[in-house]
């Protein structure tokens, strides 16, 4: 096993581009250090990106924020300026883990280790988050639900880093909420989970809105029939109820130890209801 | 020795006060050691090879490949611990389950293990090992194991207890059968029945402290164990005994130890750790996994219990009958029979039925677990006690105390109780504030009691006085809650001297005479009364010194606050000695002074208990919070009541999870599907409330302070007041363990669509 630590991302790409075997991207660390205790990957190459310059910061843009890649999620708890307009992105991102796990793990990360669970995902994609992809081949930016394919696949190519996630910066009236249902009341992992972004006009109808459920299917699902369910209304109890019913309908969930797939469609329904009045609320509604 | 062991009314100076824990610092700098904190030089890394299958022929084993791996220094089979066990069936089992003879019997059985000169090595070694498996249906679940179509474990199981042996093998090893009258009549007598099935699913005990040694095995016939127990005189034991050799020859040492809970109560990793060492020459350190602990060590069985109880308006009960079936693991135990023993233990019962099934299912060897088998006995009686109570229209801690048992009730296991604490226990629920305390919209509140027999058992100590008066105590109990803190304030109260004039330590093997682990509650109870005899024996000697010194009839001196003290008209000018007086002058007196005790405590006083539970149930997700808790137990006298506290909590703490959501999940294809913390969901910190402790005192006849042993009971009634609480809150009787959330949600459904 060889382990590097390079400096530019440009070499990041080069090195794992022209990687023989089985090569891995460490941040920090959270999935890709327990898998390999447990035995269940034996990278030859790992490729730590911490050491490049920009990655380990949350920048300000025209358009919004720009996340590095190795930015651990417990500082984006500490950007007043981000948790003030992604609320719910942030709140995902520090229930991940434990506070310990959380002072290492990354959103990046957690995206790309593509299990439908997690926790920071459905929240990046109610947001409209996008990822900036570096590779062989130069620079792309893709909608950040187009990243994972299946559980533990992604749509990267050979080579292929994401570098940073860029969020924009809230319209007016408008916020985000993300809930999850663990048995537990932390250290725990999603049994399902619903992300919700909403934007409202002055007199508190529904004028934009993403839906997004975790752990209900091969990948996080964005649920567009859902949002559509909620544009053009207040948040009344009939705008709710159908909200609920499109979530849990939307789910092809599966029956395993974490929860029943009865269990996950409705719980599906509650928990994207509940993040949405939450959303509403924060985004001023009333 | 003479020793009276009845209870004599003393007033206490160090008994029931509550200094630091000797202890302490060390565990919280990190200094103390545990099972995987000792290193020999030269010492090589153990691994265990385990089947991936439930149930399968070993057709062969093929280790030429791994023993050729640069670094393997040794590598062994089952044909390496070869059967020394001449016919003890119960020794065998132990021996199979160490490493799989002819068949591997659960997902995780042993089947062969490496040591090498570091961990990479032996993984790869592992990888090398070919194992030729021929696989066989398997049986996970208690109710299927016992059905005829079920896929036999054991061929030569007959089943026990019955009237006549049956024609044909099962996978039930035993009937039990406990009780007495005539229930039949009593159910006749009944204004109200209640009759309902139970389910528990398999727990493990969560120890934080993987099971860790290291084995150090010398040409000449001679070893060292440094092992994390909860006894390792039994360990010597065993492990000499499967290993063929003479006990003297193998000491072991007991490590601190991070949880045991009974699950560290029979050699697993031991007897390979040392037959490893025998092979390579050197010595060999053998750490389990989590994934190993959960798949391979001794979880709680899982049960499935049938409960009917009868009674009269009045609310007298009039017939109780119970059939529980608990699941064994591989290999024949007594579980199902303990079950049986304690469901109905809490009551004064005129007919009483209980019988039990030991059941065998290709799931790891069944071990201790805290009360082990009671708390799911309770969780179906209390279950039915309480429904019943509402059925009469009576308040559930009004109808228990009705029917307590009392002081010259004939237990439902057969012995007649002296004094017993579960009346008090009740009353004090009945008093309490948090009954008292108002609900909130899905809140719900439960209560339950629970019983245990504790244990006393074999027992030798010694204290040893040095010559600047300090004390050493040398127990054979392993400290798992706080024991040489309390032995340490019985020498104190004994010999009248502080408490910090005293260091409690476990001895290895070699030092000190056979004692019984430290299970059934008994660590404080037995090792406290070897602990007072000891200190009388030594107060003998210091009292003879003392009348040395002065040259006088030791008849003439008496033992007062730590001093000798001449009595006698005739000695009225001798001022008293200190016992630091005394040590210091023990070389010119006759040599060191020690006091000795080796005893069997009989008497372990029975131990009940009653929780308060309050929890929230939320009815669209079926997520369960529990908001308040509180523990009444009986203690017969708490000797440093902040440990005893601490027990009352753990059990509670460790009985939330088991009622919420700890379980054992199988896969159809017999394997265990979560393996891990993660899966396998204890309760973080964040999920429990303060756990409210409320010690009775009760004294037990047969101990001089009183003792009774605390460890164990407050497991006992927590599955079943969570359940009842869960019942109130949620309008529906949840009859299933662990109330997770799926199936609490499934219940609330089930039950709003009728």
């Amino acid at each position: 096993m060889r382990y590097i630590r390079p400096l530019s991302i440009e070499d990041a790409v080069g090195q794992l581009a022209g990687s023989a075997g089985p090569a891995a991207i460490l941040a920090g660390g959270s999935d890709l250090l327990v898998r390999m205790k447990g035995g269940f990957v034996e990278p030859e190459l790992i490729i730590d990106i911490k050491g490049i310059t920009g990655l380990s910061e949350i920048r300000a843009t025209a358009d919004g924020f720009s996340i590095g890649a190795a930015v651990p999620c417990a500082v984006l708890g500490e950007n007043a300026a981000l948790k003030k307009a992604w609320p719910g992105v942030v709140e995902a991102a520090k229930l991940i883990g434990s506070k310990q796990v959380q002072g290492r793990c990354t959103i990046v990360g957690n995206l790309c280790n593509a299990s439908p669970a997690a926790d920071s995902v459905p929240a990046l994609v109610a947001a409209g988050a996008r990822a900036v992809v570096v590779g062989p081949s130069g620079k792309r930016t893709i909608a950040v639900e187009t990243v994972p394919t299946a559980p533990g696949r992604t749509s990267l190519a050979k080579g292929e880093i994401i570098e940073a996630i860029l969020l924009g910066s809230q319209a007016p009236r408008s916020a985000d909420a993300y809930l999850r249902f663990i048995p537990r009341t932390e250290m725990d992992i999603a049994v399902v989970s619903a992300g919700v972004n909403l934007t409202l006009d002055e007199a508190g109808v529904v004028t934009a809105a993403r839906v997004a459920i975790g752990a209900a299917a091969p990948t996080v699902l964005l649920v567009e029939e859902a949002a559509e369910a909620l544009i053009g209304r207040k948040l009344d109890e009939a705008a709710l109820e159908r909200l609920a019913k499109i979530c849990s309908g939307a789910c092809r969930p599966i029956d395993d130890k974490r929860g029943t797939i009865e269990f996950r469609r409705k719980v599906a329904g509650v928990l994207a209801r509940r993040a949405a009045q939450t959303a509403y609320a924060r985004a001023g509604g009333k | 020795m003479n020793f009276d062991p009845r209870f004599s009314g003393r007033k206490f100076a160090s008994v029931g006060t509550r200094p630091i824990r000797p202890d302490g610092v060390d565990k919280v700098t990190g200094r103390a050691r545990y099972g995987a904190d000792f290193n020999m030089a030269g010492q090589l890394v153990g691994r265990v090879l385990r089947s991936p299958h439930a149930h399968a022929i070993i057709r062969k084993i093929d280790t030429s490949k791994a023993e050729a791996l640069s670094g393997v220094k040794a590598v062994i089979t089952a044909a390496d611990l070869p059967d020394l066990t001449d016919g003890d069936a119960a020794m065998y089992d132990i021996l199979d389950n160490c490493m799989a003879r002819t068949k591997a019997l659960y997902d995780g059985h042993a089947v062969a293990a490496v040591a090498a000169i570091d961990a990479r090595t032996a993984r790869q070694a592992l990888k090398l090992i070919e194992v030729d498996y021929e696989v066989l249906p398997h049986v996970t679940d208690v109710d299927e194991a016992m059905a005829h179509h079920a896929p036999l474990i054991n061929d030569t199981i007959f089943t026990e207890g019955l009237e006549q042996k049956p024609a044909k093998a099962s996978n039930v090893t035993k009937r039990s059968q406990f009780g007495h009258g005539d229930v039949h009549q009593g159910f006749g007598a009944a204004d109200f029945i209640v009759e309902r099935s139970f389910k528990t699913e398999q727990t493990h005990q969560g120890y934080i402290e993987p099971h860790a040694c290291v084995a150090n095995v010398s040409t000449d016939g001679t070893a060292d164990l440094w092992v994390c127990t909860q006894g390792h005189f039994v360990y010597r034991q065993h492990c000499a005994q499967l290993l063929g050799m003479e006990a003297s020859k193998l000491r072991v040492t007991s490590s601190e130890i991070g949880g045991g809970f009974g699950g560290k109560t029979h050699v697993w990793a031991e007897p390979v750790a040392l037959a490893l060492s025998r092979k390579a020459g050197r010595p060999v350190k053998l750490v389990m996994t989590r994934d190993e602990v959960f798949r391979a060590s001794g979880p709680t069985s899982a049960t499935s219990i049938d409960v009917k109880i009868g009674a009269r308006k009045d609310g007298t009960i009039t017939a109780a009958e119970a059939t529980l079936r608990y699941s064994a693991g591989p290999y024949a135990g007594s579980w199902a029979e303990i079950g049986a023993m304690t469901a109905f233990a809490c009551y004064k019962l005129d007919n009483v039925k209980t019988v039990g099934y030991e059941v065998l299912v290709n799931r790891p060897k069944t071990a201790a677990y805290r009360a082990p088998s009671a708390p799911m006995a309770a969780f179906a009686v209390e279950s039915a006690v309480d429904e019943l109570a509402k059925e009469i229209g009576i308040d559930p801690v009004e109808f228990r105390i009705r029917n307590a048992a009392q002081e010259g009730t004939r237990s439902s296991y057969g012995p007649v109780y002296g004094p017993i604490g579960i009346g008090p226990t009740l009353e004090a629920v009945k008093n309490h504030a948090h009954m008292k305390a108002p609900l909130k919209a899905n809140q719900g509140r439960g209560m339950a009691c629970g019983f245990w027999f504790n244990f006393g058992g074999q027992t030798c100590v010694d204290l040893n006085i040095g010559m600047d008066g300090s004390v050493s105590l040398a127990v054979g109990t392993v400290d798992v809650g706080g024991s040489r803190a309390s032995l340490s304030l019985v020498a104190a109260e004994e010999l009248g001297i502080d408490y910090t004039q005293l260091k409690a330590v476990v001895a290895d093997t070699s030092s000190l005479g056979y004692n019984d682990m430290t299970d059934g509650s008994r660590g404080t109870f037995s090792s406290s009364m070897a602990t007072i005899s000891a200190a009388r024996n030594a107060i003998k000697i210091l009292r003879e010194r003392a009348a040395q010194m002065w040259d006088i009839s030791v008849d003439d001196v008496v033992w007062e606050q730590g001093h000798a003290v001449a009595k006698g008209e005739k000695h009225g000018n001798l001022g008293k000695l200190s016992l630091k007086e005394i040590a210091a002058k023990s070389g010119t007196t006759g040599g060191p002074i020690a006091g000795h005790s080796e005893l069997v405590a009989d008497g372990a006083g029975v131990s009940f208990a009653t929780h308060i539970c309050d929890v929230e149930v939320d009815p669209e997700t079926g997520s369960t919070r529990v908001i308040r808790y509180t523990v009444v137990q009986d203690a017969g006298k708490a000797v440093h009541p902040t440990y005893v506290e601490g027990q009352y909590q753990g059990g509670a703490a460790q009985g939330i999870g088991w009622a919420l959501n700890e379980e054992y999940i199988y896969g159809k294809d017999g394997r265990l599907q979560n393996a891990g913390f993660l899966d396998y969901r204890i309760p973080v910190c964040s999920d429990l409330p303060m756990i409210d402790t409320q010690i009775l005192e009760i004294p037990n006849p047969n101990h001089p302070y009183g003792v009774r042993g605390v460890g164990e009971t407050s497991i006992v009634p927590p599955l079943a007041a969570i359940a009842n609480a869960v019942s109130n809150a949620a309008g529906v009787r949840m009859t299933h363990i662990p109330m997770s959330p799926p199936r609490i949600l499934a219940a609330i459904e089930a039950e709003r669509e009728g």
